[in-house]
Protein backbone atom coordinates (compact mmCIF):
# COMPACT_ATOMS: atom_id res chain seq x y z
CA UNK A 1 0.00 0.00 0.00
CA UNK A 2 1.51 3.78 -0.83
CA UNK A 3 2.14 5.87 2.20
CA UNK A 4 -0.05 8.74 2.94
CA UNK A 5 2.01 12.42 3.00
CA UNK A 6 2.34 13.60 6.40
CA UNK A 7 2.02 16.91 7.86
CA UNK A 8 5.42 17.61 7.27
CA UNK A 9 5.56 16.44 3.66
CA UNK A 10 3.31 19.08 3.17
CA UNK A 11 5.08 22.10 4.73
CA UNK A 12 8.55 21.25 3.55
CA UNK A 13 9.45 21.37 0.18
CA UNK A 14 6.47 21.90 -1.75
CA UNK A 15 5.03 25.24 -3.44
CA UNK A 16 1.78 23.90 -2.89
CA UNK A 17 0.70 27.07 -1.10
CA UNK A 18 -2.01 30.14 -1.77
CA UNK A 19 0.23 32.55 0.44
CA UNK A 20 0.75 35.22 -1.27
CA UNK A 21 -0.67 34.17 -4.49
CA UNK A 22 -3.70 36.02 -4.53
CA UNK A 23 -5.13 38.90 -3.13
CA UNK A 24 -8.63 40.15 -1.83
CA UNK A 25 -9.53 43.23 -4.05
CA UNK A 26 -12.65 44.22 -3.54
CA UNK A 27 -15.75 44.38 -1.39
CA UNK A 28 -18.86 44.90 -0.86
CA UNK A 29 -23.10 44.76 0.50
CA UNK A 30 -25.76 45.12 0.24
CA UNK A 31 -28.16 47.19 2.57
CA UNK A 32 -28.10 45.10 5.78
CA UNK A 33 -31.59 44.23 6.70
CA UNK A 34 -33.93 42.35 9.28
CA UNK A 35 -35.15 39.05 8.11
CA UNK A 36 -37.45 39.21 5.92
CA UNK A 37 -37.04 42.66 5.50
CA UNK A 38 -35.44 42.97 2.70
CA UNK A 39 -37.18 44.59 -0.49
CA UNK A 40 -35.58 42.77 -2.90
CA UNK A 41 -35.71 39.42 -4.42
CA UNK A 42 -32.68 37.16 -3.05
CA UNK A 43 -30.96 36.95 -6.43
CA UNK A 44 -30.89 41.04 -6.52
CA UNK A 45 -29.28 41.15 -3.56
CA UNK A 46 -26.79 38.74 -4.83
CA UNK A 47 -26.18 40.93 -8.13
CA UNK A 48 -26.57 44.16 -6.04
CA UNK A 49 -23.74 43.11 -3.82
CA UNK A 50 -21.63 41.27 -6.75
CA UNK A 51 -21.88 44.80 -8.59
CA UNK A 52 -20.80 46.65 -5.37
CA UNK A 53 -17.36 44.68 -4.86
CA UNK A 54 -16.59 45.04 -8.92
CA UNK A 55 -16.96 49.24 -7.73
CA UNK A 56 -15.10 48.67 -4.86
CA UNK A 57 -12.28 47.72 -6.96
CA UNK A 58 -12.55 49.58 -10.06
CA UNK A 59 -13.19 46.55 -12.13
CA UNK A 60 -15.62 46.01 -14.92
CA UNK A 61 -18.10 43.05 -14.00
CA UNK A 62 -17.23 41.46 -16.95
CA UNK A 63 -13.85 41.16 -15.93
CA UNK A 64 -15.55 38.46 -13.69
CA UNK A 65 -14.87 34.38 -14.90
CA UNK A 66 -15.54 32.56 -11.54
CA UNK A 67 -17.84 32.56 -8.37
CA UNK A 68 -17.78 30.43 -5.32
CA UNK A 69 -20.00 30.27 -2.47
CA UNK A 70 -21.23 27.83 0.48
CA UNK A 71 -23.99 26.45 2.29
CA UNK A 72 -26.39 25.54 -1.28
CA UNK A 73 -26.04 29.23 -1.52
CA UNK A 74 -29.70 29.31 -4.11
CA UNK A 75 -27.74 32.10 -7.06
CA UNK A 76 -26.37 29.87 -9.19
CA UNK A 77 -23.16 31.04 -10.96
CA UNK A 78 -24.25 29.98 -14.27
CA UNK A 79 -27.57 32.25 -13.65
CA UNK A 80 -25.35 34.85 -12.56
CA UNK A 81 -22.78 34.90 -15.44
CA UNK A 82 -25.57 35.05 -17.50
CA UNK A 83 -27.45 37.40 -16.15
CA UNK A 84 -24.48 39.88 -15.60
CA UNK A 85 -23.21 39.15 -19.47
CA UNK A 86 -19.97 37.48 -18.33
CA UNK A 87 -18.30 36.85 -21.41
CA UNK A 88 -16.63 33.46 -20.09
CA UNK A 89 -17.68 31.43 -17.12
CA UNK A 90 -14.39 29.80 -15.98
CA UNK A 91 -14.86 28.36 -12.58
CA UNK A 92 -18.00 27.58 -10.41
CA UNK A 93 -17.97 26.26 -7.26
CA UNK A 94 -20.03 25.36 -4.03
CA UNK A 95 -18.18 23.95 -0.75
CA UNK A 96 -20.27 21.27 0.96
CA UNK A 97 -21.63 21.50 4.62
CA UNK A 98 -24.06 24.03 5.89
CA UNK A 99 -24.13 26.50 8.41
CA UNK A 100 -21.34 29.23 8.09
CA UNK A 101 -18.53 26.89 8.48
CA UNK A 102 -17.74 27.18 4.69
CA UNK A 103 -17.12 30.83 4.83
CA UNK A 104 -13.64 31.03 4.85
CA UNK A 105 -13.35 28.04 2.59
CA UNK A 106 -15.33 29.35 -0.31
CA UNK A 107 -12.44 32.30 -0.07
CA UNK A 108 -9.67 29.69 0.01
CA UNK A 109 -11.48 27.68 -3.15
CA UNK A 110 -11.51 30.76 -5.00
CA UNK A 111 -7.78 31.56 -4.34
CA UNK A 112 -7.05 28.14 -5.63
CA UNK A 113 -8.54 28.11 -8.73
CA UNK A 114 -6.35 31.49 -9.72
CA UNK A 115 -3.50 29.78 -8.29
CA UNK A 116 -4.17 26.67 -10.52
CA UNK A 117 -5.17 28.67 -13.45
CA UNK A 118 -8.41 27.85 -13.31
CA UNK A 119 -9.80 31.55 -13.63
CA UNK A 120 -8.35 35.12 -12.96
CA UNK A 121 -11.41 36.82 -11.20
CA UNK A 122 -13.80 35.07 -8.81
CA UNK A 123 -16.19 36.44 -6.61
CA UNK A 124 -17.00 34.90 -3.23
CA UNK A 125 -20.80 35.75 -2.51
CA UNK A 126 -23.24 35.03 -0.39
CA UNK A 127 -27.16 36.06 -0.43
CA UNK A 128 -30.01 35.58 2.23
CA UNK A 129 -33.25 36.88 1.97
CA UNK A 130 -34.77 34.41 4.76
CA UNK A 131 -38.29 35.84 4.85
CA UNK A 132 -38.73 34.41 0.72
CA UNK A 133 -37.65 30.94 2.26
CA UNK A 134 -37.54 28.79 5.33
CA UNK A 135 -35.55 30.64 8.40
CA UNK A 136 -32.38 28.89 9.99
CA UNK A 137 -33.92 28.98 13.51
CA UNK A 138 -37.03 27.67 13.31
CA UNK A 139 -38.50 23.69 12.88
CA UNK A 140 -39.43 23.08 9.08
CA UNK A 141 -42.76 21.90 8.89
CA UNK A 142 -42.17 18.08 8.49
CA UNK A 143 -44.53 15.46 10.14
CA UNK A 144 -42.15 12.93 9.97
CA UNK A 145 -38.46 13.32 10.13
CA UNK A 146 -35.54 10.17 9.49
CA UNK A 147 -31.81 9.66 9.80
CA UNK A 148 -30.00 11.73 11.85
CA UNK A 149 -33.24 14.20 12.76
CA UNK A 150 -34.96 11.23 13.32
CA UNK A 151 -32.53 10.96 16.89
CA UNK A 152 -32.93 14.58 17.56
CA UNK A 153 -36.10 16.26 16.67
CA UNK A 154 -38.45 14.28 18.65
CA UNK A 155 -36.73 14.97 21.34
CA UNK A 156 -37.15 18.86 20.69
CA UNK A 157 -33.31 18.96 20.01
CA UNK A 158 -34.45 21.15 16.40
CA UNK A 159 -32.52 24.26 15.59
CA UNK A 160 -28.91 25.06 15.68
CA UNK A 161 -28.75 26.72 18.72
CA UNK A 162 -30.14 23.60 20.41
CA UNK A 163 -27.67 21.41 18.22
CA UNK A 164 -24.51 22.94 19.57
CA UNK A 165 -25.66 24.29 23.25
CA UNK A 166 -24.78 20.63 24.91
CA UNK A 167 -20.84 21.19 22.95
CA UNK A 168 -20.38 24.40 24.63
CA UNK A 169 -21.95 23.30 28.15
CA UNK A 170 -19.47 20.41 27.95
CA UNK A 171 -16.77 22.49 27.16
CA UNK A 172 -17.47 25.03 29.90
CA UNK A 173 -18.15 22.50 32.27
CA UNK A 174 -15.00 21.04 31.62
CA UNK A 175 -12.75 23.98 31.90
CA UNK A 176 -14.95 25.47 34.40
CA UNK A 177 -15.90 28.81 32.35
CA UNK A 178 -18.35 31.19 34.11
CA UNK A 179 -20.85 33.11 31.98
CA UNK A 180 -19.06 36.47 31.81
CA UNK A 181 -17.09 34.75 28.79
CA UNK A 182 -20.31 34.48 26.70
CA UNK A 183 -21.42 37.80 28.07
CA UNK A 184 -17.79 39.83 27.05
CA UNK A 185 -18.12 37.99 23.63
CA UNK A 186 -21.60 39.60 22.54
CA UNK A 187 -20.87 42.67 24.08
CA UNK A 188 -17.68 43.53 22.04
CA UNK A 189 -20.01 42.54 19.26
CA UNK A 190 -22.94 45.08 20.05
CA UNK A 191 -19.89 47.60 21.09
CA UNK A 192 -18.10 47.81 17.61
CA UNK A 193 -21.76 47.54 15.85
CA UNK A 194 -22.58 51.40 17.70
CA UNK A 195 -19.55 53.04 15.29
CA UNK A 196 -20.80 51.30 12.13
CA UNK A 197 -23.56 52.77 10.43
CA UNK A 198 -24.14 49.39 8.32
CA UNK A 199 -25.10 47.15 11.51
CA UNK A 200 -28.74 46.55 12.06
CA UNK A 201 -27.85 47.31 15.51
CA UNK A 202 -26.24 50.55 15.24
CA UNK A 203 -27.58 52.90 17.67
CA UNK A 204 -29.24 50.02 19.81
CA UNK A 205 -26.47 49.34 22.27
CA UNK A 206 -25.99 46.60 24.63
CA UNK A 207 -25.64 47.01 28.44
CA UNK A 208 -24.38 44.38 30.53
CA UNK A 209 -27.27 44.61 32.45
CA UNK A 210 -29.25 43.64 29.64
CA UNK A 211 -27.64 40.37 28.20
CA UNK A 212 -27.94 38.73 32.38
CA UNK A 213 -31.49 39.75 32.39
CA UNK A 214 -31.89 38.48 28.63
CA UNK A 215 -34.50 35.72 28.14
CA UNK A 216 -32.74 31.73 28.10
CA UNK A 217 -33.16 30.61 24.29
CA UNK A 218 -31.03 27.17 25.87
CA UNK A 219 -29.24 26.95 28.02
CA UNK A 220 -26.22 27.99 28.54
CA UNK A 221 -27.76 30.40 25.53
CA UNK A 222 -28.98 33.12 26.43
CA UNK A 223 -30.89 35.51 23.62
CA UNK A 224 -27.76 37.68 22.94
CA UNK A 225 -25.52 34.49 22.28
CA UNK A 226 -27.29 34.09 19.41
CA UNK A 227 -26.65 35.42 16.19
CA UNK A 228 -29.49 37.65 14.27
CA UNK A 229 -31.34 36.02 11.06
CA UNK A 230 -30.83 38.95 8.40
CA UNK A 231 -31.95 39.65 4.71
CA UNK A 232 -28.61 41.11 2.67
CA UNK A 233 -25.98 40.08 0.19
CA UNK A 234 -21.84 40.16 0.04
CA UNK A 235 -19.14 39.64 -2.32
CA UNK A 236 -15.75 39.81 -2.40
CA UNK A 237 -13.51 40.30 -5.67
CA UNK A 238 -10.09 37.68 -5.41
CA UNK A 239 -7.40 38.66 -8.60
CA UNK A 240 -3.92 37.20 -8.71
CA UNK A 241 -1.21 38.91 -6.54
CA UNK A 242 0.60 40.59 -9.96
CA UNK A 243 -2.87 41.96 -10.82
CA UNK A 244 -3.52 42.99 -7.39
CA UNK A 245 -0.63 45.33 -7.43
CA UNK A 246 -1.87 47.79 -9.75
CA UNK A 247 -5.84 47.93 -8.55
CA UNK A 248 -7.75 50.54 -6.84
CA UNK A 249 -7.80 49.46 -3.11
CA UNK A 250 -4.46 48.40 -1.44
CA UNK A 251 -4.55 44.17 -1.31
CA UNK A 252 -5.32 42.30 1.44
CA UNK A 253 -3.19 39.02 0.55
CA UNK A 254 -4.30 35.66 1.54
CA UNK A 255 -1.70 34.30 3.84
CA UNK A 256 -3.77 31.09 4.13
CA UNK A 257 -6.72 29.13 4.14
CA UNK A 258 -7.75 25.79 5.93
CA UNK A 259 -10.78 23.79 6.36
CA UNK A 260 -12.13 20.19 7.55
CA UNK A 261 -12.87 18.94 10.44
CA UNK A 262 -11.81 16.20 12.97
CA UNK A 263 -11.95 12.61 13.10
CA UNK A 264 -15.65 11.11 12.60
CA UNK A 265 -16.69 14.70 13.54
CA UNK A 266 -20.45 14.20 11.53
CA UNK A 267 -21.08 10.31 13.56
CA UNK A 268 -24.31 10.78 13.77
CA UNK A 269 -26.50 11.49 17.23
CA UNK A 270 -24.31 13.49 18.57
CA UNK A 271 -21.04 10.76 18.76
CA UNK A 272 -18.30 13.17 17.73
CA UNK A 273 -15.45 11.73 19.52
CA UNK A 274 -14.08 15.47 20.02
CA UNK A 275 -17.24 16.58 21.17
CA UNK A 276 -16.38 19.55 23.27
CA UNK A 277 -15.28 21.48 20.68
CA UNK A 278 -15.92 24.06 17.64
CA UNK A 279 -13.99 21.68 15.35
CA UNK A 280 -10.93 23.68 14.93
CA UNK A 281 -8.40 21.36 16.34
CA UNK A 282 -6.89 20.08 13.31
CA UNK A 283 -7.97 23.08 11.27
CA UNK A 284 -5.78 25.73 13.04
CA UNK A 285 -2.97 24.52 12.79
CA UNK A 286 -3.09 23.97 9.25
CA UNK A 287 -3.95 27.34 8.72
CA UNK A 288 -0.98 28.82 11.14
CA UNK A 289 1.45 26.08 8.93
CA UNK A 290 0.35 27.57 5.89
CA UNK A 291 0.45 31.05 6.60
CA UNK A 292 3.79 31.21 8.23
CA UNK A 293 2.33 33.15 11.25
CA UNK A 294 1.30 32.66 15.04
CA UNK A 295 -1.18 33.90 17.10
CA UNK A 296 0.52 37.08 18.50
CA UNK A 297 1.05 38.09 14.67
CA UNK A 298 -2.60 38.68 14.62
CA UNK A 299 -3.60 42.16 14.95
CA UNK A 300 -7.79 41.27 14.67
CA UNK A 301 -10.01 38.55 14.62
CA UNK A 302 -13.53 38.28 13.28
CA UNK A 303 -14.85 35.11 14.27
CA UNK A 304 -18.34 33.99 13.15
CA UNK A 305 -20.29 33.98 16.03
CA UNK A 306 -23.51 31.45 15.32
CA UNK A 307 -23.42 31.19 19.22
CA UNK A 308 -21.12 33.07 21.80
CA UNK A 309 -19.64 30.01 22.88
CA UNK A 310 -18.93 28.56 19.44
CA UNK A 311 -16.70 31.98 19.26
CA UNK A 312 -15.42 30.94 22.84
CA UNK A 313 -14.17 27.61 21.44
CA UNK A 314 -12.71 28.99 18.03
CA UNK A 315 -10.44 31.08 19.81
CA UNK A 316 -9.21 29.05 22.20
CA UNK A 317 -8.82 26.29 19.56
CA UNK A 318 -6.75 28.93 17.30
CA UNK A 319 -4.49 29.31 20.32
CA UNK A 320 -4.97 32.94 21.34
CA UNK A 321 -5.48 31.40 25.11
CA UNK A 322 -5.66 27.95 27.12
CA UNK A 323 -9.70 27.27 27.86
CA UNK A 324 -8.77 27.77 31.54
CA UNK A 325 -7.64 31.17 30.92
CA UNK A 326 -11.08 31.96 29.28
CA UNK A 327 -12.35 33.30 32.27
CA UNK A 328 -9.65 35.64 32.44
CA UNK A 329 -9.09 36.73 28.60
CA UNK A 330 -12.47 37.26 27.81
CA UNK A 331 -13.47 40.66 29.27
CA UNK A 332 -14.74 43.27 27.16
CA UNK A 333 -11.96 45.34 27.52
CA UNK A 334 -9.77 42.91 26.07
CA UNK A 335 -12.29 42.02 23.40
CA UNK A 336 -12.78 45.81 21.58
CA UNK A 337 -11.18 48.03 19.14
CA UNK A 338 -8.58 50.19 19.28
CA UNK A 339 -7.09 48.89 22.24
CA UNK A 340 -8.00 45.39 23.37
CA UNK A 341 -5.68 42.07 23.29
CA UNK A 342 -7.48 41.06 20.74
CA UNK A 343 -9.79 43.28 19.06
CA UNK A 344 -12.87 40.44 18.35
CA UNK A 345 -15.74 41.35 15.36
CA UNK A 346 -15.00 44.74 14.95
CA UNK A 347 -18.37 45.55 12.80
CA UNK A 348 -20.15 43.74 15.31
CA UNK A 349 -19.98 40.45 13.15
CA UNK A 350 -22.64 38.41 13.21
CA UNK A 351 -24.55 39.13 16.42
CA UNK A 352 -24.88 43.20 15.79
CA UNK A 353 -23.87 44.30 12.43
CA UNK A 354 -25.75 41.17 10.00
CA UNK A 355 -25.43 37.63 9.84
CA UNK A 356 -24.36 37.67 6.59
CA UNK A 357 -23.92 33.89 7.09
CA UNK A 358 -20.96 35.35 8.16
CA UNK A 359 -19.19 36.86 4.99
CA UNK A 360 -19.82 40.32 6.43
CA UNK A 361 -16.77 38.87 8.48
CA UNK A 362 -14.29 38.53 5.55
CA UNK A 363 -15.02 42.07 4.44
CA UNK A 364 -14.57 43.57 7.66
CA UNK A 365 -11.12 41.84 7.73
CA UNK A 366 -10.34 43.32 4.23
CA UNK A 367 -11.18 46.79 5.59
CA UNK A 368 -9.35 46.64 8.86
CA UNK A 369 -6.15 46.18 6.80
CA UNK A 370 -6.95 48.97 4.80
CA UNK A 371 -7.62 51.31 7.71
CA UNK A 372 -11.28 51.49 6.47
CA UNK A 373 -12.79 50.14 9.26
CA UNK A 374 -15.48 51.91 11.63
CA UNK A 375 -13.78 50.27 14.40
CA UNK A 376 -9.99 50.30 13.04
CA UNK A 377 -7.39 48.52 14.79
CA UNK A 378 -4.37 50.69 14.07
CA UNK A 379 -1.38 49.33 12.12
CA UNK A 380 -3.08 45.91 11.65
CA UNK A 381 -1.06 43.99 9.86
CA UNK A 382 -2.57 40.39 10.02
CA UNK A 383 -6.49 39.76 9.94
CA UNK A 384 -7.96 36.82 11.04
CA UNK A 385 -11.90 35.06 9.64
CA UNK A 386 -12.98 32.18 11.53
CA UNK A 387 -15.92 30.65 9.64
CA UNK A 388 -19.16 28.64 11.54
CA UNK A 389 -17.68 26.89 14.72
CA UNK A 390 -19.45 23.58 15.52
CA UNK A 391 -20.64 22.75 12.33
CA UNK A 392 -18.18 20.01 9.94
CA UNK A 393 -16.50 21.18 7.75
CA UNK A 394 -15.18 24.55 9.36
CA UNK A 395 -12.67 26.83 7.92
CA UNK A 396 -10.90 29.82 8.73
CA UNK A 397 -8.21 32.08 7.10
CA UNK A 398 -5.58 34.78 7.72
CA UNK A 399 -4.75 38.09 5.48
CA UNK A 400 -2.33 39.85 5.30
CA UNK A 401 -0.82 43.60 4.23
CA UNK A 402 1.93 43.44 1.49
CA UNK A 403 4.89 44.10 4.16
CA UNK A 404 3.80 40.39 6.08
CA UNK A 405 4.79 38.54 2.99
CA UNK B 1 -59.77 8.07 28.11
CA UNK B 2 -57.67 10.71 28.59
CA UNK B 3 -54.27 11.26 26.16
CA UNK B 4 -51.67 9.49 26.86
CA UNK B 5 -48.99 11.90 28.86
CA UNK B 6 -45.65 12.34 26.96
CA UNK B 7 -42.80 13.92 27.94
CA UNK B 8 -42.94 16.40 25.08
CA UNK B 9 -46.90 17.45 23.80
CA UNK B 10 -48.03 14.81 20.99
CA UNK B 11 -47.44 16.85 17.67
CA UNK B 12 -43.70 16.68 17.59
CA UNK B 13 -41.45 15.05 14.61
CA UNK B 14 -42.09 11.33 14.25
CA UNK B 15 -39.34 9.48 13.53
CA UNK B 16 -39.72 7.16 10.45
CA UNK B 17 -37.09 4.48 9.55
CA UNK B 18 -34.63 5.93 6.64
CA UNK B 19 -35.99 4.81 3.20
CA UNK B 20 -32.89 2.80 3.23
CA UNK B 21 -33.74 0.37 6.08
CA UNK B 22 -29.94 1.88 7.47
CA UNK B 23 -32.15 2.45 11.26
CA UNK B 24 -34.74 0.06 10.97
CA UNK B 25 -33.76 -2.24 13.44
CA UNK B 26 -32.99 0.40 15.91
CA UNK B 27 -36.70 1.70 15.72
CA UNK B 28 -37.77 -1.64 15.74
CA UNK B 29 -35.77 -2.79 18.88
CA UNK B 30 -37.56 0.37 20.71
CA UNK B 31 -40.91 -0.63 20.07
CA UNK B 32 -39.91 -3.68 21.59
CA UNK B 33 -38.06 -1.97 24.82
CA UNK B 34 -34.93 -2.69 23.78
CA UNK B 35 -32.04 -0.52 23.37
CA UNK B 36 -30.11 -2.09 19.89
CA UNK B 37 -26.76 -1.10 19.36
CA UNK B 38 -24.45 -2.06 16.09
CA UNK B 39 -21.97 -3.83 16.98
CA UNK B 40 -19.09 -4.96 14.90
CA UNK B 41 -19.07 -9.00 13.85
CA UNK B 42 -15.37 -8.95 12.57
CA UNK B 43 -13.86 -6.66 14.62
CA UNK B 44 -16.17 -6.22 17.69
CA UNK B 45 -16.36 -2.62 18.16
CA UNK B 46 -19.47 -0.85 18.98
CA UNK B 47 -20.87 2.06 16.55
CA UNK B 48 -23.07 4.59 16.69
CA UNK B 49 -25.09 6.34 14.75
CA UNK B 50 -25.54 3.95 12.58
CA UNK B 51 -23.74 3.65 9.33
CA UNK B 52 -23.64 0.60 6.87
CA UNK B 53 -19.91 0.06 7.18
CA UNK B 54 -17.88 -0.46 10.95
CA UNK B 55 -15.64 2.65 10.80
CA UNK B 56 -12.62 0.58 12.95
CA UNK B 57 -11.93 -2.24 10.39
CA UNK B 58 -14.54 -1.32 7.03
CA UNK B 59 -16.27 -4.68 7.29
CA UNK B 60 -19.97 -4.34 5.80
CA UNK B 61 -20.95 -6.76 8.47
CA UNK B 62 -22.64 -5.02 11.82
CA UNK B 63 -24.98 -6.66 13.94
CA UNK B 64 -28.03 -5.10 16.19
CA UNK B 65 -27.04 -5.64 19.38
CA UNK B 66 -29.47 -5.01 22.31
CA UNK B 67 -27.65 -3.22 25.45
CA UNK B 68 -28.76 -2.83 29.01
CA UNK B 69 -30.00 0.55 28.68
CA UNK B 70 -27.79 2.33 31.70
CA UNK B 71 -25.18 4.97 30.76
CA UNK B 72 -24.17 8.61 32.27
CA UNK B 73 -24.96 12.13 31.33
CA UNK B 74 -22.41 13.18 29.27
CA UNK B 75 -23.72 16.86 28.20
CA UNK B 76 -27.39 18.58 28.49
CA UNK B 77 -28.91 21.60 27.42
CA UNK B 78 -32.48 23.20 29.05
CA UNK B 79 -34.40 24.25 25.85
CA UNK B 80 -36.17 27.74 26.70
CA UNK B 81 -37.42 29.09 23.50
CA UNK B 82 -40.06 26.86 21.42
CA UNK B 83 -38.63 26.16 18.29
CA UNK B 84 -41.99 24.20 17.12
CA UNK B 85 -45.63 25.24 17.36
CA UNK B 86 -46.35 22.58 19.63
CA UNK B 87 -43.52 23.43 22.37
CA UNK B 88 -45.47 26.77 23.07
CA UNK B 89 -46.31 26.93 26.57
CA UNK B 90 -44.07 23.75 27.08
CA UNK B 91 -40.80 24.69 27.90
CA UNK B 92 -38.45 24.56 29.38
CA UNK B 93 -37.47 20.99 28.92
CA UNK B 94 -33.97 19.23 29.41
CA UNK B 95 -32.03 17.36 26.56
CA UNK B 96 -29.68 14.89 27.73
CA UNK B 97 -26.86 13.50 26.14
CA UNK B 98 -26.17 9.78 27.31
CA UNK B 99 -22.76 8.22 27.13
CA UNK B 100 -23.04 4.02 27.63
CA UNK B 101 -19.93 2.44 28.99
CA UNK B 102 -21.59 -0.80 28.40
CA UNK B 103 -21.29 -0.50 24.76
CA UNK B 104 -17.94 1.08 24.08
CA UNK B 105 -19.14 5.01 25.61
CA UNK B 106 -21.68 5.42 22.50
CA UNK B 107 -23.73 8.32 23.22
CA UNK B 108 -27.36 8.32 23.16
CA UNK B 109 -30.08 11.70 22.96
CA UNK B 110 -32.93 11.46 25.15
CA UNK B 111 -35.21 14.50 26.94
CA UNK B 112 -34.12 14.27 31.13
CA UNK B 113 -37.32 12.64 32.71
CA UNK B 114 -38.59 14.61 36.19
CA UNK B 115 -38.59 18.33 36.91
CA UNK B 116 -37.54 20.77 33.91
CA UNK B 117 -35.53 22.79 36.87
CA UNK B 118 -33.76 20.09 38.11
CA UNK B 119 -30.05 20.50 38.70
CA UNK B 120 -28.36 18.15 36.23
CA UNK B 121 -25.03 16.93 36.95
CA UNK B 122 -22.31 15.88 34.11
CA UNK B 123 -21.65 11.84 34.81
CA UNK B 124 -25.20 11.34 36.80
CA UNK B 125 -26.20 7.96 36.50
CA UNK B 126 -29.30 7.40 34.42
CA UNK B 127 -31.63 4.65 32.88
CA UNK B 128 -33.54 4.09 29.64
CA UNK B 129 -37.31 4.64 30.37
CA UNK B 130 -39.31 4.13 26.63
CA UNK B 131 -42.39 6.58 25.75
CA UNK B 132 -44.67 4.48 23.40
CA UNK B 133 -46.67 6.08 21.24
CA UNK B 134 -49.31 3.68 19.96
CA UNK B 135 -52.00 6.25 18.61
CA UNK B 136 -50.08 7.54 15.67
CA UNK B 137 -49.83 5.39 12.47
CA UNK B 138 -47.20 3.71 12.24
CA UNK B 139 -46.57 3.85 16.19
CA UNK B 140 -43.03 4.39 17.16
CA UNK B 141 -41.54 4.10 20.43
CA UNK B 142 -38.76 7.22 22.09
CA UNK B 143 -36.39 6.50 24.39
CA UNK B 144 -36.06 8.81 27.42
CA UNK B 145 -33.73 9.00 30.73
CA UNK B 146 -34.35 9.51 34.17
CA UNK B 147 -31.57 9.43 36.71
CA UNK B 148 -31.54 6.89 38.80
CA UNK B 149 -29.60 6.76 42.75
Amino acid sequence: MATVATASDRSAGTDRTIRGKVAIVGVGETAYYKHGQAPEPEIKLALQAILAACADAGIDPRAIDGFASYSNDRNDPSRLAAALGIPELRFSNMQWGGGGGGGSAAVGNAAAAITAGYADCVVVFRALAQGQFQRFGAAPPTPTVSGEAALTFPYGLISPAQRFAMRVMRFMHDHEIGPGAQRAIALASYHHAQNNPRAVMHGRPLTPEAYDESRWIVEPFRLFDCCMENDGAAALVLVSAERARDMRQRPAYLLGVAQGSEYRNAARGHNAPTYASSSFTTVAPRLYAMAGVTPKDVSVVQSYENFTGGVLMSLVEHDFFAADEANEFLTLENLIAPTGRLPLNTSGGNLAECYMHGLELQIEAVRQLRGQSSNPVPGARVAMVISGPMVTPVSSMLIGTEDVL
Amino acid sequence: MSAPAYYLPAGMPRPVPEPDGLDAPYWEGTRARELRVQRCRACRGWQWGPEWICHRCLAFDLTWTAVEPRGTIYSWERAHHPVHPVLRGHAPYIVALVELPLAGSVRMIGNLLGDPMQTVRMGAPVEAVFEAHDDTTPPFTLVHWRVTR
